[in-house]
């Protein structure tokens, strides 16, 4: 664990004394910022609307109906198709490059604790990000009063969703010294993995329904309506899994070429 | 404490290393001399357990490397060909960070740096960002973080590749200063490091050992026959003739010739001094005798005997027809 947490510790410290970190997170609160302006000012409207039609007795619109899901479930979780290959990317690209990889490869370290290590550090970045986020969210209690237990599934609907791509992005990292292709691949097999929930739109065969079942947004859906369900998890948590095994296989095969 | 046994190294179709076993004993420094592409760098990458080998087996410190490779890579500094540094970190958080993961105890950490900074000289960058150091400094860096774990094994890839003159005496002096508190191997390609460095040599050449021994046992293997350089002023023939009839000399070749100098080389049987001899006949027929010292072949000619077949061969050829 302590060799786990010395690898994290790295890796976090690489992210935030370079620029990845500060454009990383400006690009993200700056869509955050906008989404959720835009999103506070329609459901403004809309309940203005609602009220000058006199919708007294109607119950009122669900702040997290309104705001927080479409965030999330509509925008976030595609912006981070865009952005969690910029962190993935130098994850072991850079240290093949720089050859930094011999050093971690012949430490008293197993191959699974530099993986792991890796993996925590990414994610712990993605934790900053996503708390953020929930800054924004915040700020609604101050003029209304959004359901907090929704909040909680939601959090962790994104937290498994980031850790799922950040687990694919380093597995992608591993095949090149290169990290531009690592980030470019990444952002590829994110958008076709977010694509194929498309297919379910005009097929509803079973063909349609598994592609739909694997789709990496199709699963946050429940998690942005603040439902927490077991397939769900076990969906992202199978991801993630898989993620670090590959990393592990092809670390493995990287000792075997020159 | 390094033991090599019948190492083979494949990538696929190509075998950058066959057979190859040696061993290097506690506090030895090894040097591993070979042209570039010989698979140097294979070797100690296998040692250090980066690559497991194909076949054979290497044992550092009593552990097999493919199978207990934790107790190795504790027991082992390595500073491959480009030292493995990160260009933000700055040397004291790159090298705590190395103590790290190479499992010094959190207590030790501090003096461990201390230490280390210290022996390898890098005291006024500790503070500076290492993309910001020269390539010397970086390639201390590098060594110091060989040594941060204060390991019984260190494995050297071309410490002093890149490096100006004067960094290079003084890597070369810091090398010495480690010689018997660990067992060093050290690969390089430039021969007078391992006449300075080293007290055994391991020469390489596609794959395989081609020769092993001290340096004065190389020269000596190799030569075969003694060659004395004699600077005399005379006729050049006349000189040749006389020289060839001395009892023990095998052949005779001018150098060079200045003005009415010549400079020969001659070849005699195997432990025969001929100088005495040489100087009488010399001075018998009224010629001037200007130079008489024996010539070693040098580690350079010995590499390239070793490793570029078509020269040893003709080497052998024409000393054969001498004899004839």
């Amino acid at each position: 664990m302590r060799n786990v947490m010395a690898v994290a510790g790295k890796e976090l410290r690489a992210y935030f004394h370079s620029p990845i970190a500060y454009l990383v997170m400006t690009v993200y609160t700056a869509i955050c910022g906008f989404v959720f302006y835009s999103s506070t000012a329609f459901f403004a409207l809309q309940s203005f609307r609602m009220e000058a039609q006199g919708g007294m007795g109607m119950p009122a619109l669900s702040i997290n109906e309104y705001i927080i899901r479409p965030i999330l479930g509509g925008v976030l979780t595609v912006v981070l198709l865009f952005l969690i290959p910029l962190i993935t990317m130098r994850l072991y690209a850079e240290e093949k490059r720089s050859g930094t990889i011999e050093l971690l490869l012949t430490s008293p370290l197993t191959d699974m604790e530099i993986i792991l290590g890796k993996f925590l550090g990414s994610l712990f970045l993605f934790a900053v990000l996503e708390a953020l986020t929930f800054g924004y969210f915040g700020v609604l209690y101050i003029y209304g009063n959004p359901n907090a237990k929704p909040l909680i599934a939601n959090a962790l609907g994104l937290l498994l969703y980031g850790a799922a791509l950040l687990a694919l992005g380093m597995w992608f990292s591993t095949f090149t010294k290169n990290q531009i292709i690592a980030g470019a691949v990444g952002l590829a097999v994110f958008l076709i993995l977010y694509l194929l929930d498309w297919v379910s739109a005009f097929s509803q065969s079973t063909v349609g329904q598994v592609a739909s079942y694997i789709a990496l947004t199709t699963h946050f859906d429940n998690f942005s309506k603040g439902v927490i369900q077991l397939s769900d998890v076990v969906y992202y948590l199978s991801v993630i899994i898989l993620g670090v095994f590959l990393t592990a296989r092809s670390v493995e095969a990287l000792k075997g070429r020159p | 404490m390094i033991e090599v046994e019948n190492l083979t190294k494949q990538y696929g179709p190509t075998v950058a290393v066959s057979g190859v076993s040696f061993n290097v004993q506690k506090g030895e420094v090894l040097g591993f001399l070979g042209p570039n592409g010989a698979g140097k760098t294979t070797t100690m990458r296998v040692i250090t357990g980066f690559l497991p080998p194909t076949e054979g087996k290497v044992r550092v410190a009593g552990f097999d490397v493919a199978e207990e490779p934790l107790e190795a890579k504790r027991r082992t500094g390595y500073l491959p060909e480009l030292p493995p540094v990160y260009p933000d970190m700055t040397v004291v958080e790159y090298l705590a960070f190395v103590a790290r993961i190479k499992g010094v105890s959190r207590r030790d950490i501090k003096m461990r740096l201390d230490e280390t900074v210290q022996k390898c000289a890098v005291g006024d960058v500790r503070y500076r960002q290492i993309g910001k150091l020269s390539k010397g400094y970086r390639q201390r860096v590098g060594l110091a973080q060989a040594l941060i774990h204060n390991p019984e094994v260190l494995v050297l890839d071309e410490p002093t590749a890149g490096l100006d003159p004067k960094q290079i005496i003084e890597t070369r002096d810091l090398i010495k200063g480690l010689e018997g508190q660990h067992t060093i191997i050290l690969s390089t390609h430039i021969l007078p490091e391992v006449s300075k460095t080293c007290q055994r040599v391991v020469v390489i050449n596609s794959g395989q050992i081609v020769a092993v021994g001290t340096p004065d046992e190389l020269t000596r293997r190799l030569q075969g026959f003694e060659t004395v350089l004699v600077t005399v002023e005379g006729p050049a023939a006349a000189i040749i003739e006389k020289f060839q009839r001395v009892a023990g000399v095998n052949w005779v070749e001018p150098r060079e010739s200045h003005d009415s100098r010549v400079t020969l080389e001659v070849h005699s049987e195997k432990e025969k001094d001929v100088r005495a001899e040489l100087a009488r006949a010399t001075v018998e027929s009224g010629w001037k005798l200007f130079e008489l010292k024996t010539s070693g072949l040098s580690l350079e000619e010995i590499f390239l005997k070793l490793t570029t077949k078509d020269l040893g061969e003709e080497a052998a050829a024409k000393s054969e027809k001498a004899v004839n």
